[in-house]
C-alpha cells in the first residue's frame, strides 16, 4: 500500500513539474475549460433552448463532436494493427500514444453526449440493471456499451504498459496480446454502431443508406491517423522519445489509401443521389448546392471536399508525403476536411429538410460553441497530462519503487 | 393563431452576457435538475423514481402523491393525476377527412390547451400543413408549406393536412429509444414516462412524422390556463429537457370522451374510435372510404387514417 502512495505522489510531482511553456499550455486549457463550464451552467439553467437546436434540427454541433471523435478513438486501431499483428516495429513502439489518444477521445464522446442531454442527471437510466436500457432494441445502447468497453480495453492495455515499464519489467504478452486483438474488432464496431445509429433510421433518407458505415471508418481512417502524426512530431521534440521518420511515412501513406477509399465511396453516394434525383437527393442537394434558397453548408462542404482532394494527393506522391512541412499540411487538411465532412456534414442534413419538408437552417450559437471548446481544452488538458506521465515512463526516466530495491531516483 | 406566436417557437436565441452567465449558478444547477419540490425527501425521491412500468400500484399511488404535491407547490393549485389503465378490447384509431379539413388550426390551439403544453416557448402536437391543390402529392412533404397566415381559411387552390402523433403499431420511436422511458400501451397509444426520458432526442431523430417535440426551455403555462383533469402518462405538466407528444388525449380518451381535436373540429373533419369495434365510426371509415396512410413504405403502421370522403 506503501509503494502504491508514494508512486502516486511521484507522478503527481512529476506531472505538476514542467517549463513555462508547459505551464501555460495548462493555464491556456484552464481558461477554456472554465469558459466551457459557465456556459454549461447557462444551459443547465435555462434547458436546451440556449442552443440553435430546435424541434426541426434536434441534434446538432454537440452531436457532431461526437461523430467526429468516435473516429478519431476507432482509428488507434491503425496503429495497433500492423504493430502487432504485422510486428512492424517502428510503429510498435509508438502504438501506446495511440491508445492513450482513443481513450481521451472517448471521454470526450461521452463528455459531448452529456452536454446534450435534456436530463444530465437521469443518465443512469441508461445503464443496464439499475436503469432500464433498451437493449438490443436501441442502437443508443450498444453505443453505449461498445463505447464504454472501449475506454475500458484502451485505458487498460494503456495502463497495463505503463505499470510494467514504470517497474522496469517486460509486458506480460498472455494478458496483453488476447486484450489487442479483441481491441481490432473493438475498434471497427465503435464507428460501425456509431454509423448504424444513424443508419437504421428509415426516417432519415440522407443517413439511411448502406454506404453510411464504410464512409465512417474510410473517413475515421483519415482523420485519427493525421492528428496521431502531428502528436508524434510533439512528442518526438519535447521529449527523448524517438520516432523514426520511418513509421510516420508509413502511416502517412496508409492515410492515403484511406482517403482515396473515402474519396471513391462519396463519389458512388454523389453518383446515385444525383443521377436518380428521386425526391431524397434534397439533403445531398443541401448540402452542396443549397436548397430553395437556403445555402449555410455550401462553403463548407466544398471547403471539405477540396481540402480531403488536396491531402489525398500530398499523401499520395512520395515526394510531399517525405516532406515535413507538406505532411503537415495536409494533416490539417485531412482532420479540417473530416471533421466538417463527418460532422456537421453528417449530422444536420439527417434534419434538412425536416420529416415535414421543412428547412430550418442551424448555426451552433455561442453556448454551443463555447462549451464544445471547453471539452476540447478538456481533452487537450487530459491528453496533456497523460502524455506527461508516459513519456518519462517510455524513456526510464520515470520509474516507481520496485518492492525490495532501493527506488530509483527521477530525473526530469 | 397569430403569426408573431407561431414563429415565436423557433426563435434564435439570445447572445450572452457574462451576467447572465453567472447569476444563480449554484441555485440554477439544482433548479435544472429538480425543477419542482422544495424538500430534499421530494428532491431525493423523484432523483430515485423507478421506471413507470417497473413500479408496483401502491409505489405509483405514492408516486402520484408526491408529483401531485410538487405540482400544487408550483402551480398554487390542485391537479389531479390518473394513472387509468387500458380498456381491455380496445385499440384506438383516428381518422382525417381532408376534404373537409379547412386548415383554422383550431385542433392545434384545443390540443394546447387540453394537454397542458407550454405557452411560452410555445409547444404544439400538431402541425397543419398547406398543400397547392394539382401540384405534388403528399408524399411530396417539401412542397408543403407550415407557415401559412391568410386572412381566411379555406383558401382557394389549396387543400390542408394536420399532421400529429401517427401511433404506429411498429413505432420507430420506441425501438430507438435507449431508455424505454416510451412505449405502446395496451390500446396501441404511444406514451412517454415524463420522468424516466433523459431528453437525448433520438427518438425525434427517429420519427418520420416529426410528431415529437421537446421542452427547449423551461415549459410556462398561465395558472389560470391549466388543465388540472391530467394522466401520468399524457397531459400532466412536463419539465424542460423532455420529450413529448400526442397522445390521443390518453385522459379523455380512456375515460371514454373523444379527443380534444376531434371535440373543437368546427367541420367533423376528425373521426376517432375502436379499431376492435366493427360498429365503430373509424371501421366505417376504414372500410368505405380510400383511406391512405402517411408514408406506407417505411412500415410503420400509422393507426392515423387520412382519406377523402368528396
Amino acid at each position: 500500500m506503501y509503494y502504491v502512495i508514494s508512486d502516486f505522489l511521484k507522478t503527481l510531482k512529476h506531472v505538476s513539474k514542467g517549463s513555462k511553456w508547459y505551464y501555460g499550455w495548462l493555464a491556456f486549457l484552464t481558461f477554456f475549460i472554465l469558459l466551457g463550464l459557465v456556459a454549461y451552467i447557462k444551459q443547465l439553467n435555462h434547458g436546451l433552448i440556449e442552443t440553435a437546436m430546435r424541434d426541426q434540427v434536434s441534434w446538432g454541433f454537440y452531436i457532431s463532436n461526437f461523430t467526429f471523435l468516435v473516429g478519431v478513438a476507432a482509428a488507434a486501431v491503425y496503429l495497433v494493427v500492423p504493430a502487432y499483428v504485422y510486428n512492424f516495429r517502428p510503429i510498435k513502439e509508438i502504438v501506446l500514444f495511440g491508445e492513450l489518444l482513443a481513450a481521451t477521445a472517448i471521454m470526450m464522446c461521452i463528455l459531448f453526449i452529456v452536454v446534450d442531454l435534456g436530463r444530465p442527471e437521469r443518465v443512469w437510466h441508461i445503464l443496464p440493471i439499475v436503469g432500464a436500457m433498451n437493449f438490443p432494441s436501441s442502437l443508443l445502447a450498444w453505443d453505449v456499451l461498445v463505447l464504454n468497453g472501449y475506454l475500458f480495453l484502451n485505458l487498460f492495455i494503456a495502463f497495463y504498459a505503463l505499470f510494467k515499464l514504470a517497474h522496469g519489467k517486460e509486458l506480460n504478452m498472455q494478458i496483453i496480446k488476447p486484450l489487442i486483438i479483441i481491441s481490432i474488432p473493438w475498434a471497427i464496431s465503435i464507428h460501425t454502431v456509431t454509423a448504424f445509429l444513424y443508419n437504421g433510421l428509415s426516417s432519415r433518407p440522407f443517413w439511411n443508406a448502406s454506404i453510411l458505415a464504410p464512409r465512417f471508418i474510410a473517413s475515421a481512417l483519415c482523420s485519427g491517423p493525421a492528428l496521431m502524426l502531428i502528436i508524434f512530431q510533439i512528442v518526438r521534440k519535447v521529449s527523448r522519445i524517438e520516432i523514426e521518420d520511418r513509421a510516420i511515412f508509413k502511416i502517412a501513406e496508409l492515410i492515403a489509401y484511406a482517403m482515396g477509399l473515402n474519396l471513391f465511396l462519396f463519389a458512388a453516394e454523389f453518383f446515385k443521389e444525383f443521377y436518380s434525383g428521386s425526391i431524397h437527393l434534397a439533403p445531398m442537394k443541401y448540402l452542396y448546392f443549397g436548397l430553395h434558397g437556403h445555402t449555410g453548408m455550401v462553403p463548407w462542404m466544398w471547403t471539405a471536399l477540396i481540402f480531403n482532394i488536396t491531402a489525398f494527393i500530398l499523401f499520395l506522391l512520395p515526394k510531399t508525403r517525405e516532406h515535413y512541412f507538406s505532411l503537415n499540411l495536409a494533416c490539417v487538411l485531412v482532420i479540417s476536411g473530416v471533421y466538417i465532412e463527418k460532422g456537421m456534414g453528417l449530422v444536420v442534413p439527417g434534419f434538412i429538410p425536416g420529416t415535414l419538408g421543412e428547412i430550418y437552417e442551424y448555426t451552433p450559437t455561442m453556448v454551443e460553441r463555447v462549451i464544445t471548446i471547453g471539452i476540447w481544452a478538456a481533452g487537450a488538458l487530459i491528453y496533456t497530462l497523460l502524455l506527461k506521465f508516459a513519456m518519462p515512463v517510455y524513456t526510464g526516466d520515470l520509474r516507481f519503487t520496485v518492492r525490495g530495491e532501493k527506488a530509483l531516483k527521477t530525473t526530469d | 393563431m397569430s403569426r408573431e406566436s407561431d414563429r415565436r417557437s423557433g426563435r434564435p436565441c439570445r447572445s450572452i452576457s457574462r451576467r447572465d452567465f453567472l447569476k444563480g449558478t449554484a441555485a440554477g444547477i439544482a433548479g435544472a435538475a429538480f425543477p419542482f419540490g422544495s424538500t430534499i425527501v421530494s428532491v431525493w425521491e423523484s432523483f430515485f423514481q423507478k421506471h413507470f412500468r417497473e413500479m408496483s400500484q401502491d409505489e405509483i399511488r405514492d408516486v402520484i402523491e408526491r408529483l401531485q404535491r410538487e405540482y400544487s407547490e408550483k402551480f398554487d393549485t390542485r391537479i389531479d393525476i390518473n394513472a387509468r389503465k387500458a380498456i381491455p378490447g380496445t385499440l384506438f384509431g383516428y381518422g382525417l377527412d381532408l376534404s373537409r379539413c379547412i386548415g383554422c388550426r383550431r385542433c392545434v390551439y384545443a390540443c394546447v390547451r387540453e394537454n397542458n403544453q407550454s405557452r411560452d416557448p410555445q409547444v404544439h402536437w400538431i402541425t397543419v400543413l398547406r398543400f397547392k391543390k394539382g401540384e405534388k402529392w403528399v408524399n411530396d412533404l417539401e412542397g408543403a408549406e407550415k407557415y401559412y397566415y391568410p386572412e381566411k381559411v379555406p383558401e382557394e387552390g389549396f387543400f390542408y393536412m394536420p399532421v400529429q402523433c401517427q401511433q404506429c403499431e411498429n413505432p420507430p420511436c420506441v425501438k430507438a429509444c435507449p431508455t424505454q422511458a416510451t412505449w405502446k400501451e395496451p390500446d396501441g397509444i404511444v406514451v412517454i414516462d415524463y420522468n424516466w426520458c433523459i431528453g437525448c432526442r433520438y427518438c425525434m431523430a427517429a420519427c418520420p412524422y416529426g410528431a415529437r417535440r421537446f421542452n427547449w426551455g423551461r415549459p410556462r403555462i398561465p395558472k389560470e390556463e391549466l388543465n388540472t383533469e391530467t394522466h401520468y402518462l399524457g397531459n400532466r405538466p412536463r419539465y424542460v429537457g423532455v420529450v413529448e407528444k400526442c397522445t390521443f388525449c390518453i385522459q379523455r380518451t380512456r375515460a371514454g370522451r373523444y379527443p380534444a381535436c376531434v371535440e373543437i373540429c368546427p367541420v367533423g373533419a376528425r373521426k376517432f374510435g375502436n379499431l376492435l369495434d366493427p360498429n365503430s365510426e373509424i371501421r366505417y371509415c376504414i372500410e368505405n372510404k380510400r383511406v391512405f396512410r402517411l408514408k406506407e413504405d417505411l412500415n410503420t403502421l400509422p393507426k392515423f387514417y387520412y382519406f377523402f370522403a368528396t
